[in-house]
């Protein structure tokens, strides 16, 4: 806990690894949300979910 | 029996009253259908997790007010020093990273759809208020920790204010300013804000798909 983190250094791109991790986290949060199947998400006649 | 007279009377339509409550229970009605805001079904397309990003948002906050409410009345040394404090403090810490993490996930889906179409740009720009609001309610909320952690922050982070020039007007070396606006007013426009863009996403409904209409319009 007392000492200091790594970071990433790439060109212009300075960031530290908790971060990197949180960030890689939400991006691979966000993929899983667009393909995962929601339940229950079938649509009825006119188009609209109950 | 006379006062269910009036009453009815006053229900009635009348386009020239002069009643206030009148006028404004009737732009209510108009504007705020219960059937928009309380609908029991939604769109097809809303059959998504990214759909979810929002309403976790919502769920982080009310934990995030909760444990602060609670804090608030224990204070530093309980927070710092008890174990149920350490917890509550925890919690509070905690809630508000998701309360952030799922913020931007609904920005990120919010952006790739585009959600600012058809009337929404106020619902879009609200929620960039929301988002910089929440910046500085975590930025006053370090400060307010009472530890070294808050000292630290608060030493370095003048010197940008001041250079910036608003140092005079918030004053991060001022302990009792930088906390009045943690627990009071920086949380009273977040929630605010927070219900105005719920109203106005039930009011309007969930923006259409792209595709959908055929490409991106605004």
């Amino acid at each position: 806990m007392d000492t200091p983190t790594t970071y990433f250094h790439w060109g212009f791109i300075l960031i530290s690894t908790p971060n990197l991790l949180v960030i890689a986290g939400m991006v691979v949060l966000f993929a899983i949300a667009l393909v995962a199947p929601f339940p229950h998400a079938e649509a009825d006649d006119d188009g609209r979910r109950n | 029996m006379a006062v269910a007279t009036s009453v009815e009377s006053a229900g009635s339509s009348q386009p020239e009253s002069a009643s206030w409550t009148l006028k404004l229970r009737q732009a209510i009605d108009r504007h705020l259908p219960m059937d928009h805001l309380l609908p029991d079904r939604q769109p097809y397309f809303v059959g998504s997790w990214v759909y979810v990003f929002g309403v976790v948002t919502i769920a982080a906050l009310v934990w995030v007010v909760v444990s602060g409410v609670v804090l608030t009345f224990m204070g530093p040394q309980w927070w710092h020093v008890s174990g149920v404090g350490r917890f509550f403090n925890s919690l509070h810490f905690w809630s508000v990273q998701l309360f952030f993490i799922f913020m931007v996930l609904h920005l990120w889906g919010q952006y790739f759809m585009a959600g600012w179409r058809h009337g929404r740009a106020a619902t879009w720009m609200i929620g960039v208020v929301i988002f910089g609001i929440s910046v500085l309610t975590a930025f006053t909320g370090y400060l307010s920790q009472q530890n070294f952690d808050a000292q630290f922050i608060a030493i370095n982070a003048k010197d940008a204010m001041n250079g910036a020039g608003i140092g005079v007007f918030f004053n991060v070396l001022n302990f009792g300013q930088m906390y009045g606006l943690h627990v009071m007013l920086l949380p009273i426009g977040v929630t605010a804000l927070v219900v105005a863009h719920i109203v106005m996403v039930r009011t309007r409904g969930v923006v259409k798909p792209i595709d959908a209409e055929g490409g991106a319009q605004s």
